[in-house]
């Protein structure tokens, strides 16, 4: 069980079971849709702008555990966050999930993001764990249609 | 006829697990469980050891060299023809055409019987629960010439409805292409009573028999099908060869599918002479190890009996799908009365790809996803599905094994 202790971490689990800032939000200034055609994972993401900071976000949709508790994780760090703030944490989290399985975790920069370090071990999950940063830093960049990890 | 055989015993199924090495694999200290056969099935030592054989005794090019390897090639090669002839009951040995795969061979017949006979405005019929391999084919041939896709569609039990599927012949249609055996929800169709409908209004039937073949005893002069399309894969023998099995009247007026060397008489700049049957569709050096061991996986399943082995899975099927139904918020996708192979699942409390990660941690293997058959998790309204997939070599502890590991993802995810 090992390996898969490590890739459902309770964080994880928990964020699945209860996910934060899952609904819609009627008065977004941009919203937009992630899919995973593989997996069949279907999020949108909605946020309301302020300048260039994130005043509210929020999703709705569904997918499997990896990739809802990590929208619902996402969601909250990124509240109150600049857009560049935003694209840094997203660097930080893609580089971790895509490291070498035996790479050091940096747990200082990975944050509350460090709970989905597991993912280096199931490369096939790494777009699950994805798909709703995608789809938001597509939403920041103004982009309109659909994002796809395809 | 042979005489008929005593059931398989739990006895017999011990015997035959131990033909199959990688049944041995050993994950958290006990048998792996493979529960993924519809993905592809396991081989038994016989199909190895005579690929080995071939490339360490027997190897050489076919159909060419006068010397020794080659003639025991070619006859090992040809052999192996006659064998695939045996085992399906085709009426003539030239109408066994060694492909890739299934869906080689679909696409083989989209291409050539396709591109001659249909036209703007002709139809194809296929069915709502094809694998992408039965569609695609079809679609690439109906945008290349203007024909239209036509589906026939299913129930909520996941059955062909076969009162619309006449309503949907029409005197456009070309020819209907539907699969023996759904690989996402397990139904057994009718196919003979489809061939028969097809051809009361002049219409070819090509049945996709990739899941079928591994599970029940195919006749296709019973079924009366025009053409049938597996893999060698699916049924213990080895990747990268398939069958296309096409009534000689038919492969005969169809243009060749690929060109290149032993598809040809004679070749010269002005001119080129093809082949008869079958070597006008096998164009190139032929998959011969593969076909050979194809032949080995027949006679290992010969020796065991496809009667026996229909009559142990039905049970098992039964005993599978009673295992799932035990296990709170697992619900069936394809509850057809006459299934076979497969059983498609989901469950309340986790995801399909959550339930196959977890359960490969605990050593069951199953597949996890859209099993190349989107369109069917479009009808059931899923986005994928687990998929516990069975074959001879399978038991009812298997099956424990599996509802344990479910119970477990209830409680990682309760």
């Amino acid at each position: 069980m090992a390996g898969n202790r490590a890739l459902y971490e309770q964080v994880i689990l928990e964020h699945n079971k209860k996910p934060r800032n899952f609904r819609e939000m009627p008065d977004a200034t941009r919203k937009l849709e992630g899919f995973n055609p593989l997996c069949g994972d279907h999020f949108t993401l909605f946020v309301k702008l302020n300048g260039d900071v994130v005043e509210d976000v929020s999703f709705s949709g569904a997918g499997c555990a990896i990739s809802k508790s990590s929208a619902s994780v996402m969601t909250t760090l990124i509240k109150g966050k600049t857009i560049k703030e935003a694209e840094q944490l997203f660097a930080t989290f893609h580089k971790m999930v895509t490291a070498p399985p035996d790479a050091p975790i940096d747990e200082e920069s990975a944050g509350r993001l460090a709970v989905f370090a597991g993912v280096r071990e199931f490369p096939v999950r790494i777009k699950c764990a994805t798909l709703a940063w995608h789809t938001l830093l597509s939403l920041l960049d103004g982009k309109a249609s659909p994002v796809s990890t395809e | 006829m042979p005489p008929r055989r005593p059931p398989l015993t739990t006895a017999d199924i011990a015997r035959i697990r131990d033909d199959f090495p990688v049944l041995h694999v050993r994950r958290g200290g006990k048998d792996l469980v493979y529960l993924d056969n519809a993905a592809t099935s396991q081989k038994p030592r016989l199909v190895i050891d005579t690929e080995r054989h071939y490339y360490e005794a027997q190897n050489a090019n076919v159909h060419r060299g006068m010397h020794y390897l080659s003639e025991i090639a070619t006859n090992a090669y040809e052999e192996a023809r006659k064998k695939v002839q045996r085992f399906i009951n085709a009426p003539l040995t030239c109408e066994v055409i060694f492909t890739r795969g299934t869906t080689e061979s679909i696409n083989l017949v989209a291409q050539t019987f396709g591109r001659q006979n249909l036209h703007e405005g002709d139809e194809v019929l296929i069915s709502a629960m094809e694998h992408h391999s039965n569609i695609v084919p079809w679609q690439m041939l109906c945008e290349s010439c203007g024909a239209k896709l036509k589906v026939i569609p299913i129930n909520e039990r996941g059955e062909l409805k076969m009162d619309e599927f006449e309503k949907l012949i029409s005197p456009r249609t070309k020819i209907v292409s539907v699969v023996h055996v759904s690989n996402a929800l397990g139904t057994i169709n009718t196919v003979k009573e489809i061939c028969a409908i097809a051809h009361k209004h002049g219409v070819p039937v090509l049945v996709d028999g990739a899941q079928a073949v591994p599970h029940l005893p195919i006749d296709v002069q019973d079924i009366g099908c025009d053409f049938y399309a597996f893999s060698g894969h699916k049924m213990c023998g080895p990747t990268g060869i398939g069958v296309l099995f096409g009534r000689a009247e038919r492969l005969n007026l169809m243009p060749p599918f690929m060109g290149g060397g032993d598809m040809i008489l004679s070749v010269t700049f002005e001119k080129t002479t093809y082949n008869g049957l079958p070597y006008k569709f096998e164009a190139g050096t032929p998959n011969i190890a593969g076909v050979i061991a194809l032949g080995a996986a027949i006679d290992y399943l010969d020796g065991i009996g496809m009667d026996r082995i229909a009559a142990y899975e039905h049970d098992l099927t039964q005993y599978g799908t009673q295992v799932l139904q035990s296990i709170e918020g697992v619900k069936m996708i394809g509850t057809a009365r006459e299934k076979a192979g497969a059983l498609s699942f989901v469950m309340e409390s986790a995801h399909a790809h959550d339930i196959g990660q977890l359960l490969s941690d605990q050593g069951v293997a199953i597949r996890a996803g859209h099993h190349c058959a989107q369109p069917v998790m479009q009808c059931f309204g899923v986005p994928a599905t687990a998929r516990a997939s069975l074959a001879f070599y399978n038991t009812k502890e298997d099956l424990d094994a599996l509802g344990a590991a479910l119970r477990k993802v209830n409680e990682v995810f309760a």
